[in-house]
């Protein structure tokens, strides 16, 4: 029972967060579930981390020029910081407020965006999105700087409706003209030119004059609507709590069909996503109450294997592992390299090909990412001095017996479960090394190796690929 | 066992990602109202690379007009489907699936890589180069290969010991080999695994055979053509390539950013035929380059927002070169929406066209329907 309490546990951080190591869940053993769940709810009770370290080792993070050094920073906070909640629910608005720094090719307002979803993320649906209007790289993204009174351009309006709130089939394309053309104006600050003066940040500004001050009407109501008029009105829809609410669902607890079915296809869980609207528009929009209410539920708790792991789940978790990324990197290790892996898996963070994200759940998976997944975690493992596999083989005490040396590994980790037929797989690997002694230095030394390789094959199983 | 000769047809597909402007890629520059609407993004009369006394090419296109003066382009024009769906997600899914009514998971190469190895014996039957499996390629059941780095392609390979690598890699075997039925995602990923092994130890051979005298530029879609050419011409049984150029949503900034697209994509395309040539590959490849919609009529200053009707090409030495189709009227009258190009021709006509005319196959399972065709091949 102990031990289903701890897999409990690590479940949670694989979702809430990116992963523990063995390390992590043991330090917080004496809280409950529950006691943890309103810790990730609450991040301001744990200090933010310091980023001197990674500067000092890292130094190209310290200034706005490499993208690639920035995705990679990010990827390095998750897989340290002690607010796991904050990054994730970061990850989660860039991935449904889709954002590509490719259009832009200015670093400062895509960090700047990336740091608003940080600050806001755990707070109110109106504030998020009020934020995400005035945000210079969406703004820039979708055009709205290109949106002016006498020559509305409808990209924001459109994608503000269709991709960031209420979804296909709950507006007209008339709304979408209006929603426009109440945004016209808004738009941010004529950046500093690049050469000489380097990347510079911008801000949002509303430009008076450049405003279509008329009448509205849209969905249904009629007024001379400014852009946070349109926010509130979209923020009383019924649609946008169902809309966020699948959102969260689909991120955290179970693989949904992507969004463009949303319209046609109801809910997996439909009771559960009702129930996390009714808290949601009870509490006014904000996001904490449903976040806990959904990690203390029992369909959250039984959902193992519900859901694939995205790129950056991968690697931040498999990084927690080896410990090869920890707050003082490792040697040699440039955490900008980080950027590419998470690409070449599908999830160029801060990049996404599209306004409408990526596709998730098993369409992150196909013959290309999952070579690259089981070759990026199996080479994690190579090296038998990482800090983390290290502590692996401390815990592993002085004999591994061959009929243990499975389920030993399976529980640190995770713990995970495994299918009887990886199990099958595994095991014939255990019995063609034997029982493996680990009590001197020179025994690990000698043996590490081996048990390097029943890590690696774990983190090769079609198991590990799920959160 | 599908029997595969040199000489099968062969069809790749490129798509040009975000919804290609098809008005300024063949521009209707005799039309007075071309100019008229788009006032701030037009392309001038001297400047269009003419090919009659109405329509001209981009300038950027060049490398492609040379292929269309040799009569290996046939143009689509005002390729489109009804009620066009102006969200690139929906809308591609739509090209991709051929479903305009619901949502569907089967992809329609998904299910011409199945008629062509019905048994699946062959994981390079299909094969995407690029970052992550477009959906047209997906059907539950159906291997295919995605590689997104042709040279380090296959599993374990950070594992140096040979001996060692051949052990996890039989590991991996028994792991993956093994579906039962636990879950249609797990089955999904044991059948992926096991196609990553098989096509990998297949696909190996591709660039140790290559040479070339083309030397391709250095881009993503160039990169992503000569992968092809060096699997095409490896003779692995591939029939059906895909591949991907993005960047074409260009709602702002469409002046600076469509030509570069154009100057990638069409030097990259004529380099893969001048290559497939040389390796006297090229009797039995044609190529499909579509969009998943045109752009406005009315430019906004900037750009172009999302449109309905557009264009497509079929490529290679077995099409007989020429405009196909109608190109959709400037008439206001005539505008789809009060705003877009209407499409003058069905995209499932033209998937029924190279299913039937080119691939040999039944073209109403896959497209659901009877949908017009043109008659772009040369006659043998």
């Amino acid at each position: 029972m102990a031990n289903n309490n701890l897999a409990l546990k690590a479940h949670l951080l694989r979702r809430a967060g990116f992963g523990a190591s063995r390390f992590e869940l043991e330090q917080i053993s004496d809280k409950s579930y529950e006691e943890i769940v309103e810790d990730l709810v609450h991040p301001e009770r744990f200090e933010e981390i310091d980023e001197d370290y990674l500067k000092r080792y890292n130094p190209d993070v310290s200034y706005h020029d490499n993208i690639g050094s920035h995705a990679g920073r990010w990827i390095w906070r998750m897989i340290n910081t002690k607010r796991p909640l904050e990054e994730k629910m970061t990850l989660f608005w860039h991935q449904v407020f889709a954002t590509g720094y490719y259009k832009g090719d200015h670093t400062p307002s895509t960090i700047q965006q990336i740091e608003t979803f940080r600050e806001n993320g755990l707070t109110n649906i109106k504030r998020i999105l009020l934020d995400l209007a005035k945000d210079p790289s969406m703004n820039y993204w979708l055009d709205n700087c290109e949106n002016h009174s006498d020559q509305p351009n409808e990209n924001w309006g459109r994608e503000l409706l269709e991709l960031f709130s209420m979804g296909v089939g709950n507006y007209s394309e008339e709304d979408v003209k209006q929603a426009a053309r109440a945004f016209t104006g808004w738009t941010f600050e004529q950046p500093l030119p690049l050469y000489p003066y380097g990347h510079y940040e911008t801000k949002f500004v509303f430009n008076e004059s450049d405003h279509d001050n008329s009448e509205k009407t849209f969905l249904g109501r009629k007024g001379n609507f400014n852009g946070e008029d349109i926010i509130d009105i979209i923020c009383e829809e019924r649609a946008t709590t169902l809309f966020i609410c699948r959102h969260l669902y689909n991120f955290f607890v179970e693989d949904e069909a992507q969004v463009p079915a949303w319209s046609i296809e109801p809910p997996r869980n439909p009771e559960a996503v009702d129930t996390m609207i009714d808290i949601l528009m009870s509490n006014d929009g904000e996001i904490r109450p449903v976040l806990s209410y959904m990690f203390n539920s029992d369909f959250f708790k039984n959902s193992f294997y519900k859901k694939v792991k995205n790129p950056s789940e991968l690697v931040a978790g498999t990084l927690k592992l080896s410990g090869r990324y920890s707050v003082v990197p490792a040697d040699g290790e440039n955490v900008g390299t980080l950027y590419g892996t998470v690409a070449v898996m599908g999830q160029a963070l801060m990049n996404p090909p599209t306004v409408e994200g990526w596709h998730t759940g098993h369409e992150w998976i196909d013959g290309g990412t999952l070579n690259e997944r089981v070759n990026f975690a199996v080479n994690q493992f190579n090296d038998v001095s990482s800090p983390g596999f290290r502590d692996i083989l401390e815990r592993l005490g002085p004999l591994v017996e061959s009929v243990d040396l499975v389920d030993s590994c399976l529980d640190l980790i995770g713990p995970i479960e495994v299918g009887e037929e990886t199990r099958i797989a595994l095991s014939k690997y255990a019995e063609e090394i034997g029982d493996v002694n680990l009590g001197t230095n020179e025994d690990k030394v000698e043996n590490a190796q081996k048990i390097a390789r029943m890590i690696q094959l774990i983190v090769s199983t079609r198991e590990y690929q799920f959160a | 066992m599908t029997t595969f000769t040199q000489k099968s047809p062969v069809f790749v597909v490129v798509q040009l990602s975000g919804g290609n402007d098809f008005m300024n890629t063949l521009v209707p520059y005799s039309n007075p109202a071309y100019y008229d609407n788009r006032k701030f993004l037009n392309i001038s009369e001297e400047d269009v690379l003419a090919l009659d006394g109405t329509l001209g090419w981009h300038p950027e296109m060049a490398p492609f007009k040379e292929l269309y003066d040799r009569g290996m382009v046939s143009v689509v024009q005002g390729i489109g489907y009804p009620d066009s769906n102006r969200s690139h997600f929906r809308g591609m899914d739509i090209w991709h699936t051929c479903a305009p009514d619901e949502v569907s998971t089967i992809g329609w190469l998904g299910n011409v890589i199945e008629q062509l190895d019905p048994s699946g014996d062959n994981p390079l039957t299909g094969v995407n180069f690029g970052v992550g499996l477009p959906r047209a390629m997906s059907k539950a059941g159906v291997p295919v290969t995605s590689v997104s780095n042709l040279d380090e392609y296959g599993l374990m390979s950070g594992i140096a010991a040979q001996q060692q690598r051949d052990q996890a890699l039989q590991i991996f075997k028994d792991m993956y080999g093994q579906a039962v039925g636990s879950g249609p995602v797990m089955d999904y990923l044991s059948r992926t695994g096991m196609d990553v092994l098989s096509g990998a130890d297949l696909i190996k051979v591709a660039p140790q055979q290559y040479e070339s005298t083309i030397e391709y530029a250095d881009n993503p879609i160039a990169k992503s053509l000569r992968d092809v050419a060096r699997v095409h011409t490896a003779n692995l049984g591939t029939r059906v390539f895909y591949t991907q150029q993005g960047g074409y949503d260009t709602h702002a900034n469409q002046l600076p950013t469509q030509p570069g697209l154009f100057r990638d994509m069409s030097r990259a395309v004529n380099d893969f035929f001048a290559d497939l040539e040389e390796h006297d590959a090229d009797e039995n490849v044609v190529m499909l380059i579509f969009s998943e919609f045109g752009r406005r009529i009315n430019d906004n200053g900037s750009g172009t927002d999302h449109g309905s009707g557009g264009g497509a090409y079929l490529v290679g030495k077995p099409v007989a070169g020429g405009l196909y189709s109608e190109y959709p009227s400037l008439e206001r009258d005539k505008w789809e929406k009060g705003e877009d190009l209407a499409h003058t021709i069905d995209f499932r006509g033209i998937y029924g066209t190279v299913l039937e005319q080119w691939l040999g196959l039944d073209a109403a399972p896959i497209v659901y329907g009877n949908f017009e065709q043109i008659n772009p091949f040369r006659a043998n």
